[in-house]
């Protein structure tokens, strides 16, 4: 028998929950942008998850998308990184506090 | 297909990848220096791809491998050490007071609520597939590349000219300005 599907759903729920308690509470950008990925990759797990379950391929032509969407993320998000501490010398979300009202 | 047919090698293989995923995860979170959480992140990636493999997706096992650890966390390795970020000194200062304490109950919250939802429902919709039933056993990779290039065409076609997008508007971003050249180089190594 294989294990059961809601095992590999629960793991994806807890790697989607760290990732945002981090999102939540790490202040470089960087850390933020790597908890960004853990997300993403809990929701792919559970993507791939259901594919099995359901048996239908639909999920993991998702998962496709999903991953070239968030390479496309990275690219811009740390182009944003580089530009941001070249006017600050610093990549800490708190420095940004320019449009404080 | 041999392995389906023991239990035991699954439920070894899904401790491996559950425990590579989350000490992985725990390892970006809290861990100081963003070269270790660069490290981490590739832990949690590989047993992502293990995971992928047990559920019989080895076309994206072999993307998560080549994309995730290979690009996108060279990509982080290279802006980390291209900044020079040392430590997050300030990783104890909390800007807002019980920040850290919200954020737990709330991620609490979202957990358990999803943890109930798959507890308390049952999955079948009874919505037919459009793309086709999954093949079973290894080597779904035609049948992957049989949906991407006939039902999802367009939306591939998309994710091309988004991948453009992208990369001239990243050069952009991180374009040095001329006139700033000199200093911004000495702010650069400092």
């Amino acid at each position: 028998m294989n294990v059961p599907a809601a095992w590999y759903l629960v793991v994806a729920a807890l790697l989607f929950g760290i990732g945002a308690f981090g999102l939540l509470t790490r202040r470089s950008a960087l850390i933020m942008f790597m908890c960004l990925e853990l997300m993403l990759n809990a929701v792919n797990l559970t993507f791939v998850t259901f594919s099995r379950t359901m048996s239908d391929i639909a999920g993991q032509a998702s998962v496709f998308f999903v991953m070239v969407v968030a390479a496309a993320e990275v690219t811009v998000g740390l182009g944003i990184v580089v530009a941001v501490f070249r006017r600050r010398s610093s990549t800490s979300v708190d420095d940004l506090t320019e449009l404080k009202g | 297909m041999i392995a389906t047919s023991y239990a035991a090698p699954n439920i070894i293989v899904f401790f491996t990848s559950a425990i590579l995923i989350l000490v992985g995860a725990l390892g970006v979170i809290t861990v100081r220096n963003p070269v270790h959480a660069a490290l981490s992140l590739i832990m949690t990636l590989f047993g992502v791809a293990v995971a992928f493999i047990a559920q019989s997706a080895d076309f994206l096992a072999a993307v998560q491998i080549i994309v995730y650890a290979g690009a996108i966390v060279v990509l982080f390795l290279f802006v980390i050490m291209f900044l020079g970020v040392g430590h997050d000194s300030r990783s104890d200062v909390e800007p807002l007071v019980g920040q850290r304490a919200f954020a737990l109950v709330g991620v609490v919250i979202t957990i358990g609520g999803l943890i109930a939802l798959m507890a308390s429902s049952h999955w079948v919709t009874g919505a037919t597939s459009v793309s086709g039933s999954l093949v079973k056993g290894n080597g779904n990779v035609k049948q992957l590349g049989t949906a991407v290039f006939t039902t999802y065409l367009y939306a591939f076609e998309a994710t091309s000219l988004l991948l453009v997008i992208a990369v001239v508007g990243a050069v952009l971003l991180a374009r040095r300005e001329r006139a700033t050249t000199p200093e911004a180089k000495e702010e650069v190594r400092s």
